[in-house]
């Protein structure tokens, strides 16, 4: 599971975040399925990706045991192959992409590749038909998020649940999220650096850290 | 979740990293503590934190001088430079906790992880909402807020009262004690998680009244709650019904998993059950 539905923000603030996943439907084509969620993510690699996942591993993830050093030397790459070589299971891979035009050419190697998996995508309701008609597809199923109720004020300001929802499992809490804003917009990192960190608390590998840069580039300009 | 508290030396690091802001400094003894209460044992401070292993003694001397000499620390704000967490086995009905929070926990009711099912994402293999019908998966607690189960019960005993049929695969219908009255069992009603979904489905015709429904407990009960709403496209890979509905009814509706209709059958049973039935 990646629960991306609910990622908060205006239609506009989705052009750089496009998700496509696929998923085997339990005990209709999930036999042997892993060589076909390894493929598509070979295939998602290739087309610029901003971060591939495995429902388990994020292409980039924490790290344990480090050296003291690492406080000067953090590793900041995205590791594919990792993410590849570890799909273990019958389950959710996905990809996220921060441009159109990557995005559009992954699915178009991807309904070429004729899996037989589902294969979805999570952004706006736009940018999702642009795509599919692109690339001569019909979509099957939509499933529209709501916006939030929250009736005794619970949720932060927009900045903050934009960066947190980016894990839709909630690993990346808003209190973490304001700090990493905060320490930007003390000059005590850089947007990338915060973004990196931000990514590393998202097990599934969903979370997009160009949007989370230029959202936290945005917050930085624009105070409240 | 525990900190072992030989190895905690109250850097702080980790308070903002608890989405349930359970962890918290202790004045007294200068080490960080979880409140059990708050705590959904979701593992961000576990699993997410990065980890060194260094001295706990070394590390509390060089803070205490830099603290006298007002050396502000710049450590990475994701490390936990002793490694204190210690992630201990559950049992019920504290188990249910990590069950619906650690995204990385497999579902036992399920055989999938999370905190719902395949819903729409495997419409097209798996038809579960059909053309005129439309599902919803409601979720509690998420983003950041947390719920209990006996305020996910106040949902699932009004829905029911309105004779709405839940999800049979779904893991909250697998705690139900009672289907067709929304009752879930006693013995993990005041435990805490970071979300659960319900799944529904109804007619078309319902789509205003559910979503009343949702809305009017909600302001009962002290979370936050996140709706999907999903329905089948026409042949064109058009939504002539939804859509339009929703923009009547003043719902912002922006985003959404589309499913692009890619999938089909292929597990060699499946296939054969098909044939037979076309014999
Ligand atoms: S990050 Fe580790 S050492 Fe620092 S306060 Fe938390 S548990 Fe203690
Ligand atoms: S397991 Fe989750 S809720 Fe519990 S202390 Fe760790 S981060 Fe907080």
């Amino acid at each position: 599971m990646t629960n991306t539905l609910h990622r908060y923000g205006s239609a506009e603030s989705f052009r750089d975040d496009y998700i496509i996943f696929a998923i085997p439907a339990k005990g209709l084509n999930d036999d042997d399925c892993i060589p076909k969620l390894k493929d598509f993510l070979r295939i998602c690699a290739k087309h610029n990706p901003a971060n591939i996942g495995n429902g388990n591993r994020s292409s980039l993830a924490p790290e344990k045991g480090l050296k003291p050093s690492a406080h000067w030397t953090r590793n900041k790459k995205p590791d594919w192959n990792k993410v590849i070589d570890e799909v273990g299971k019958s389950g959710t891979v996905s990809a996220v992409f921060a441009h159109e035009n990557d995005a559009q050419a992954c699915f178009d190697e991807v309904v070429k590749a004729d899996f037989g998996l589902s294969v979805n995508m999570s952004t706006s309701v736009e940018n999702a038909k642009r795509v599919a008609k692109a690339c001569g597809v019909s979509r099957h199923s939509v499933e529209y998020a709501l916006p939030f109720n929250d009736p005794h004020d619970h949720l932060p300001n927009s900045q903050v649940l934009e960066l947190s929802t980016m894990c839709g499992h909630g690993m990346v809490s808003f209190n973490f999220a304001k700090k990493m804003l905060d320490m930007v917009r003390e000059g005590r990192r850089t947007p990338e650096d915060a973004a990196a960190t931000l990514v590393r608390f998202c097990p599934c590998g969903v979370y997009n850290p160009v949007r989370a840069k230029r959202l936290i580039e945005e917050a930085c300009k624009e105070q409240r | 979740m525990k900190i072992n508290q030989q190895k905690c030396v109250g850097c702080g690091n980790c308070v903002p990293v608890c989405p349930m802001g359970a962890i918290y400094v202790d004045q007294s003894t200068t080490r960080a503590t979880i409140n059990d209460d708050a705590c959904v044992e979701c593992g961000a401070c576990f699993r997410g934190m990065s980890t060194e292993n260094l001295n706990p003694t070394m590390v509390r001397t060089v803070r205490k001088v830099a603290k006298f000499l007002r050396f502000r620390f710049e450590p990475e704000p994701d490390v936990c430079p002793t490694s204190a967490f210690e992630m201990h086995d559950l049992e019920m009905p504290r188990l249910i906790r990590q069950i619906f929070s650690d995204p990385v926990v497999e579902h036992k009711s399920t055989g999938i992880k999370g905190r719902g099912t395949e819903e729409v994402k495997t419409n097209d293999v798996n038809p579960r909402v059909g053309a005129g019908e439309v599902g919803y998966t409601i979720e509690f607690g998420r983003p950041g807020v947390g719920v209990r189960f006996f305020e996910i019960q106040n949902m699932t005993r009004e829905l029911a009262r309105n004779g709405i049929t839940f999800e049979k695969k779904n893991p909250i219908t697998h705690l139900m004690t009672n289907t067709s009255t929304g009752d879930l069992r006693e013995d993990i009603l005041q435990e805490k998680i970071l979300s659960a979904i319900v799944e529904i489905k109804t007619e078309i015709t319902r789509v205003e009244e559910v979503l009343r429904i949702v809305h009017d407990v909600n302001d009962k009960i002290d979370t936050v709650t996140a709706v999907g709403i999903s329905t089948r496209c026409d042949e064109n890979g058009e939504d002539k019904i939804l859509d339009p509905l929703l923009e009547e009814l003043g719902f912002v509706h922006v985003r959404a998993k589309t499913n692009m209709g890619l999938g089909r059958v292929t597990n060699q049973i499946e296939l054969k059950k098909i044939e037979e039935i076309n014999i």
